[in-house]
Formats: structure tokens, sequence, C-alpha cells
């Protein structure tokens, strides 16, 4: 009958506050995660919307072709009518 | 039943219920994280999918404007000359020449001339033009150098445009036309046959 004190005892004040201060450490880790899993979700929501402008970029291609074969021309045109350093 | 064994039960049964409680609500938060997560793989997905031309773009500008710099540079070394090039260059930009020129390692050793304290930047145009410009008919020591006074106008005085003078009125351009304040009778002899001398 003793024996049986005891492990009431052992489990009441050993066993029950091991498994609840576990137990609550695993709840509370848990809880820390989601605010942070918001602020990645916000985040990476609002780098979606930055890359936005990317589609731009296919303008600024052309645009950048455009402007070098226009320089091209020139340099083309300036090579004809400019002499060369060693001719001069 | 012994008193022991309703303690036992009741400490088994308090057990349980904390587990169910703790494990309850760390399932809940953990469903949380799940649905966080699926925004954020939406908002990564759509990342992913928007950027994914970008590299490819950038690439294709990057090579555009190589080429860019390679075409000027080698223009402007052609026709300048190496020496006179990186001269240039630091009278535009004051200070680049040191970066020096990237088709021409050598350019960095180049100890640039000072042309843009020398040349008004409309002279060394002219200059450069070559034989046809009205410049290159001047001598360098003369008014083809800056006048720090009146840079622009020792290059304007090269021209026979009066305009520099500022004149009170320049020479009217002639009005023709039906509406002309001067008319001018129409001579019969223009377009009639030639006389003749008599033989």
């Amino acid at each position: 009958m003793t024996l049986w004190w005891i492990g009431d005892a052992v489990l009441l004040l050993v066993i029950l506050p091991v498994v609840v201060y576990l137990l609550r450490g695993v709840l509370e880790a848990a809880r820390s995660i989601v605010p942070t899993v918001n602020e990645i979700a916000t985040t990476a929501a609002a780098g979606s919307k930055d890359l936005d402008a990317g589609a731009l970029l296919l303008t600024t291609e052309q645009q950048v072709k455009d402007t070098v074969a226009g320089v091209a021309n020139y340099g083309g045109s300036l090579d004809v009518i400019v002499d060369d350093a060693e001719q001069r | 039943m012994s008193g022991a064994a309703v303690v036992m039960i009741i400490a088994v049964v308090l057990i349980v219920l904390g587990l169910v409680f703790f494990l309850v609500s760390t399932i809940v938060e953990l469903r949380k994280v799940a649905d966080g997560l699926d925004e954020v793989i939406a908002g990564v997905g759509q990342i992913v999918e928007k950027s994914a031309p970008v590299n490819g773009i950038v690439n294709s500008i990057n090579e555009q404007l190589d080429a860019g710099v390679d075409l000027l540079e080698g223009l402007l070394v052609k026709k300048a000359g190496l020496s006179d090039a990186m001269g240039l260059i630091d009278s535009v930009y004051p200070g680049a020449a040191a970066a020096g020129l990237r088709n021409f390692p050598e350019s960095t050793q180049v100890d640039a001339p000072r042309i843009g304290e020398v040349y008004t930047k409309g002279t060394l145009t002219l200059a450069r033009l070559g034989r046809e410009a009205p410049i290159a008919a001047a001598s360098p020591a003369g008014e083809v150098l800056r006048n720090v006074e009146g840079g622009s106008l020792a290059a304007r005085q090269l021209y026979p445009s009066v305009r520099h003078t500022r004149p009170e009125n320049l020479p009217r351009s002639p009005v023709i036309g039906t509406d002309a304040p001067v008319q001018y009778e129409q001579r019969d002899d223009i377009g009639a046959p030639r006389k003749r001398r008599p033989t």
C-alpha cells in the first residue's frame, strides 16, 4: 500500500509537472512560429508586388537595342566622315 | 478500491487531460503555421515566376550595352588616337580617364592631355571633323584657343554670319508673289521670239 502512495506522489509531483512543462514548451515554440510565418508571407507578397515592374524590362531591352542601333548608325557615319587619327 | 488506487486513477486522468490540452493546442498552432506557409509558397511562387525572365533580359541588355561601349570606345580611339581620346574623356568627365577604357588596358597608362582647358567643346568638335571644317584651316595658336571671356565667340567668328556681331537689323528676306509690296510689270519681250537682225 505504501508503494501505491509513493507511485501516486511520483505521478502527481514529478511526472505530471514534467509533462506539462515539456508540452507547454512545445506549444510556446509552435505559437512563436506563427507571427514569423505571417511576416514572411507578407514580405513574400510585397516582394512579388515589387517584381510587377519586371515586365517593363522587356521595354527597356527594346529601347536599349534601338539606342545601340542608333549609336551604331551614328558611329558608322562618323567613321566615314572623320579622318582616322593615323591619317592626320 | 483503495484510496491509493483512486488517487492513481485521478493522476493518470490529469496527465491524459494535460496531454490532450497541450497537444490539441499545438496542433491548432501548427495548422496556423501550415496556412501561413501556404501563403508564403504562393508569394514565393509568384516571385519565381516573375523573376524567371529577368536574368535573360538583363543579360541581353548587358550584351547590347557592351556592344555599344565597344563601338564607341573603338571609334573614339580610332578617330582621336588613344592619347587624345583619354584627354577628351577627361575633359568631359573630369577624372574619368583614370579608369581607362575597357578594351584598351593601356589607356590607364596614358598621360591624358588637358584638352578641355585648351579648346572649347565646339572648336574641338569642328577640329575633329577634318579638312573641310572651317576651323581646320585656322591656326591652333590663333583664335582657336579658348578665350575665357568669350569662349564660343572665337569659334563663331570663323563663320561668315554676322549674327554674332549683334546688329540692330538683319537684311529682310524679299517678299515675292501677287501680295508682294513691290510689284514689277511683266516685260513683253520675255518669252517672245528673239528679234532677228536684218541681213
